[in-house]
């Protein structure tokens, strides 16, 4: 199975593309291939562009025969969540809403891979507007967990999660808001790495809560992850809050090497609610990382149960702010019928928003309405800044946190769907880390009941090296990230 | 429990959503048991926290007054719903009935 083309990672491709071993095309014919055997059933894809891909493949295969590749991820196949934009090809934030939106610009993120030589092979699906843990809020389909077809794979970017751990690229972006990169990563077996807030342009990704929303790759193994990461990362005059600091090689922290690393362990992070499976795997990862010379000691994050109150207050209030746009006069759905302006606002938000969508823009006009302001939107900020300097305290003294990514492993689909307040709660250990803006990633961390269960390891703010460092050391000192899908 | 009607109604309204009374009524139940969830930021006191906005010190950062091309009007309008070049045409404003 790991000789599968498909199943290579990106630094193994571009290895065999170097040397001539492989072409991109034939790289891509086999991502079109596997998407055309297996997203049947995983169904991963809102969008794949083949003619397109493979013209692109034959473009950078001339670019590989000249020898002026200038990224290792020139000629690879990749895939993109529906909520960045893509100039040309249709891009839907899985709502009927944007079902026939045809951007006319593509993101800096999506401008940086192109420039880099990598090839689109589709969009992938997600939670409606990226809220939701399980894709299951797609105005489309739900997307099965290649592991267990019968299980989500974590949402919001439940697509691009499912995508690359069942081959069907070597990389895929998403959007991590609450946990959205994070969570999927965790419950599919892939790294899934959320950057510093500002680290990366939000140039051209659709917005869902703008001081929260960070784009971050989900790749096989943390090598990849540092790659993609190089490519991304970086300034764009584009974004106002956009970081204006050099980039790292993010490379060269892959030595392997963490003795004497100072790492956290949150005791509230092992409440209630978490499976003992995904318990022990954590805790057998923490003896792995003593092992490897690393000490961990328990520490207190007293604000952490507050963190999910706050997200659902401020996501929501930033999001019902963020898609006030959406009023069927400049693209998007527009219902025909209406007699007049103000009626077709109402009706073709209806019409065009699912549940989930309508629910948060509801939560979040309320507490920015008059009369609850301050004890819903303002109180939240407040919280925000105690959690925010929960982080700053324990970063004192120690490199980075490790914690379960997810309190459960992938949960059966219809599981969640008729308690909001259950689906909320996947999401608990990720959360936190956005109302913070520090980097986090989560990787493969071993297994329960067949399942993947994903470790996520936290940094302070433009801590991506030493997340990376200590990521790589642990996936080198494991074989979880080598583990594929039984899927056919 | 269930959150009142009247709130309901008013929310949907500053939102622009047109809920039927189907949604509005599973609205009540569901947004109910949310809000209830949010009261526990009550047990912090926090009078003198202040607010967090965003996590940057980036300030009013300004780009220089540069004139750059902007999308050709073709472009601008190729998703719109309704056009009439080189205009998005609307519903009308006023009236309707």
């Amino acid at each position: 199975m790991a000789a599968e083309l498909f199943n290579l990672t990106i630094h193994e491709a571009a290895e065999k593309l170097r040397s001539k071993e492989v072409s991109s095309r034939e790289l891509t014919q086999a991502v079109l291939d596997r998407i055309a055997a297996v997203d049947g059933k995983v169904k991963a894809f809102v969008t794949v562009t083949p003619d397109q891909a493979l013209a692109q493949a034959d473009e950078m295969d001339k670019v590989l025969a000249r020898g002026e590749a200038t990224s290792p991820l020139t000629g690879i196949p990749i895939n993109l969540k529906d909520v960045l934009s893509t100039k040309g090809v249709r891009t839907t934030c899985s709502s009927k809403m944007l079902e026939n939106f045809v951007p006319v610009f593509n993101a800096t993120v999506v401008e940086r891979l192109r420039q880099a030589g990598t090839v689109l092979v589709g969009k992938t699906n997600m939670d409606e507007f990226a809220m939701g843990s399980s894709t299951e809020n797609s105005g489309f389909f739900t997307t099965h967990n290649p592991w267990n077809l019968d299980t989500v794979p974590g949402g919001s970017s439940g697509g691009s999660s499912a995508s690359v751990a069942a081959g069907m690229g070597f990389l895929s972006l998403g959007s991590d808001t609450g946990g959205s990169i994070r969570q999927p990563a965790a419950l599919t077996g892939v790294v899934g790495f959320k950057p510093t807030y500002g680290r990366v342009s939000r140039f051209g990704l659709i917005a869902f809560a703008s001081s929260l929303d960070q784009v971050g790759p989900f790749t096989r193994d943390v090598t990849d992850c540092a790659l993609a990461l190089n490519t991304i990362s970086g300034f764009d005059k584009n974004d106002s809050t956009s970081i204006n600091l050099p980039v790292p090689d993010y490379t060269r922290g892959l030595t392997g090497d963490i003795k004497g690393m100072r790492l956290a362990l949150p005791k509230e992070y092992f409440v209630e609610g978490v499976e003992p499976g995904v318990e022990a795997a954590i805790r057998a990862a923490v003896r792995k990382f003593e092992e490897l010379g690393a000490t961990v000691e328990e520490v207190s994050m007293p604000h952490t149960k507050y963190a999910l109150s706050t997200y659902y207050i401020i996501a929501p209030s930033e999001a019902s702010a963020n898609l006030a746009r959406y009023d069927g006069v400049k693209y998007g759905y527009s219902d025909k019928k209406a007699p007049n302006l103000i009626e077709g606002y109402f009706s073709t938000r209806d019409e065009g928003f699912g549940p989930e969508v309508k629910r948060r823009i509801m939560i979040g006009t309320y507490a920015l309405s008059s009369g609850y302001y301050d004890a819903y939107y303002l109180k939240a900020q407040k919280v925000r800044t105690l959690i925010k300097s929960d982080f700053d305290k324990v970063f004192e003294t120690f490199d980075a946190i490790i914690s379960p990514t997810s309190p459960t492993v992938a949960f059966k689909i219809g599981e969640k769907t008729a308690d909001p307040l259950a689906m909320y709660l996947s999401d608990i250990f990720t959360i936190p880390a956005n109302m913070a803006g520090t980097p986090g990633v989560s990787i493969p961390g071993g297994f329960s009941d067949g399942l993947p269960v994903g470790l996520q390891i936290l940094g302070p703010a433009l801590g991506e090296e030493k997340i990376l460092q200590i990521a790589y050391a642990y996936e080198q000192a494991t074989e979880w990230h080598k583990q594929r899908p039984p899927l056919n | 429990m269930k959150l009142e009607r009247e709130v309901v109604d008013n929310v949907a309204t500053l939102a622009r959503l047109g809920l039927d009374d189907t949604e509005k009524e599973r609205m009540r139940e569901e947004l109910a048991p949310i809000l209830n969830y949010f009261e526990m930021l009550g047990e912090l006191d926090t009078d003198h926290i202040p607010p967090t906005a965003q996590v940057i010190t980036i300030h009013n950062l300004m780009r220089p007054d540069e004139a750059r091309p902007s999308l050709p009007v073709d472009e601008v309008l190729v998703n719109a719903p309704g056009r009439e070049d080189p205009f998005f045409r609307v519903r009308p404003v006023f009236g309707g009935h």
